[in-house]
């Protein structure tokens, strides 16, 4: 029972954290499904969305800041992959690659140059900011929104790929390029669709991630991306249920992990801290390396069985 | 209706098709015969807008092809059944066939193509609810042609059709290649079954590494000698 007690309040805080990791891994595992790349831009322009919210909450009302904020990020994921992605449509994936990571590092340094690599406080927003208590364990509103809205984020986003004309657009494009364009698809529409869902999501993401977080650094969007990026190959990149999945595993196992010298001290199994939580993030990358190698294609990871 | 005038196309750095001219009349059956490599895909391709032209024109009912995107074509009403039939073996066969109506938005008339597809193809009917790639490749075919009517063309292009298949299924086929022209819709269809594919065109070209070489009625080139020797096997 005290082990149930002491542990839930990390398991809530890991069931947040998986949230935001969700809303990220999707913008990945979606790019991933239609272009075969890995954007590794994606968790920068996570990044950036928050510090716009910084810039933009300094001078405009919240409620005026947040769509604004989304819009903008919304906007930044599709110029980025009309610039630097598009052109690149019939090179080898390996350049579609190097151009990621370039913009990666060039959002990156715009953002040192901006703010001088000065950690910049993140605005609290009202409500969602406020602390409440659950289960007896302080937390922010945040940590509770963040489940569910994912939940239903995911969901929406579900229903849109199963049961609209775009949906289908999306799967066909996904499966065969050019069949797709012989039935009148326009692909560059539709990859197009694809970035502005992924970054849509990121955005969102990033307002109920760094609700929680003291501020943003230029750097900030790199463990969050890189995390939700092995929480998509966990459950198996392209799948979307999968992606959710693993972020969730991901998050509550991180936060675990986190607890767990406070966890086994309250409950007499060790006699002092010893400095478990060093290892979150650590296991998260132990994790991709075993799933690497035991099951590369992920929980839910389609096999190649593409006939010839 | 289809008209190509010499037509010049590079692909991938060989000189695939070099200065072909033919046509397409209204309502008939047209085979494009050769070998393999002889540039006869390139021409669908080309048609179809998923290859540019070097230089020479096509004109569809004389509105010039080339340099137009893909969907404005298809929209023109040609279709193409490509090589190898490249269902969507991730969506069903009912998705299938919706998205060979992707451009159209006259939902009650799609309804009504779709009950007529399904009558030309009693198979697919039954497996509507199945994924594509979980039907054999004669219903695969018969699922890559039934997309390519939905988008109601006037025109269907077919890529080797009866590559693969069992002999029976390869005359159903041909089977349902009459029908569809009997309905109104003109075909081109590129074989290299030449012996069915001559039987049943009303006109034929016989490509040989870029050029034409002869053309002529079905029956005129089922008896040239030839044809008889390099694709008829006889």
């Amino acid at each position: 029972m005290n082990v149930l007690k002491t542990t839930l309040p990390y398991i809530i805080s890991g069931i947040s954290v998986g949230g935001q990791y969700a809303l990220i891994a999707i913008g990945y595992t979606m790019v991933y499904g239609i272009l075969r790349l890995i954007n590794f831009a994606h968790g920068d322009v996570f990044m950036v969305a928050g510090l716009m919210m910084v810039y933009l909450a300094a001078s405009l009302p919240l409620y005026l800041a947040i769509p604004l904020v989304i819009l903008l990020t919304v906007l930044l994921g599709f110029t980025i992959e009309r610039v630097a992605y598009k052109p690149l449509r019939t090179a080898p994936r390996m350049s579609v690659m190097i151009s990621a990571i370039g913009v990666s590092y060039l959002l990156q340094n715009l953002a040192l140059y901006i703010t001088g690599g000065l950690n910049k406080n993140y605005p609290q927003i009202p409500w969602i900011s406020d602390r409440i208590s659950i289960f007896g364990m302080e937390t922010s509103r945040v940590t509770v929104i963040t489940p569910f809205l994912t939940i239903i984020l995911v969901i929406v986003l579900v229903q849109l790929i199963n049961h609209t004309k775009i949906g289908m657009a999306m799967r066909a494009v996904s499966r065969d390029f050019e069949t797709s364009q012989l039935m009148g698809i326009q692909i560059n529409r539709v990859i197009s669709a694809t970035f502005i869902i992924g970054t849509f999501l990121a955005a969102v993401g990033s307002i109920l991630f760094f609700t929680n977080y003291p501020g943003v650094v230029p750097t900030s969007g790199a463990m969050p991306g890189l995390k939700a990026f092995v929480a998509a190959v966990f459950g198996g990149i392209g799948s979307i249920p999968g992606a959710v999945i693993g972020a969730f595993i991901i998050g509550v196992a991180e936060s675990v992990i986190k607890g767990l010298d406070t966890i086994l001290v309250v409950n007499g199994v060790i006699s002092e801290q010893i400095g478990l939580a060093t290892f979150s993030d650590a296991f998260t990358f132990v994790l991709l390396i075993i799933i690497l190698v035991f099951k590369p294609t992920g929980l839910f990871g389609e096999k190649s069985t593409d006939k010839v | 209706m289809l008209k190509i005038e010499n037509l010049h196309v590079s692909y991938g750095g060989i000189r695939a098709l070099r200065g072909i001219s033919m046509e397409v009349p209204e309502g008939k059956i047209v085979t494009l015969i050769g070998a393999n490599g002889a540039g006869k895909s390139t021409t669908l391709r080309t048609i179809s807008g998923l290859v540019k032209a070097d230089s020479g024109s096509i004109t569809y009912d004389g509105q010039e092809l080339l340099g137009q995107p893909i969907y404005k074509i298809l929209e023109k009403g040609i279709a193409m059944v490509p090589e190898g039939r490249r269902v969507f073996t991730n969506l069903t066969v009912l998705e299938n066939l919706k998205i060979g109506a992707y451009l159209r938005n006259d939902k009650a008339q799609i309804e009504k193509d779709l009950d007529w597809v399904y009558d030309l193809f009693p198979r697919l009917k039954e497996r509507s609810w199945q994924a594509g790639g979980t039907l054999s490749g004669g219903e695969q075919q018969m699922l890559a042609v039934a997309r390519a009517l939905m988008c109601k063309p006037k025109l269907i292009m077919m890529d080797e059709p009866s590559l693969g298949l069992a002999p029976l299924v390869v005359k159903d086929i041909f089977e349902i290649i009459r029908q569809i022209n009997a309905q109104g819709v003109t075909v081109l269809l590129i074989e290299q079954n030449a012996n069915m594919a001559l039987k049943i065109a009303d006109f034929a070209y016989v490509l040989e590494t870029g050029s034409i070489g002869l053309s002529g009625t079905g029956r005129e080139l089922l008896v040239n000698e030839d044809v008889k020797k390099a694709y008829l096997g006889s």
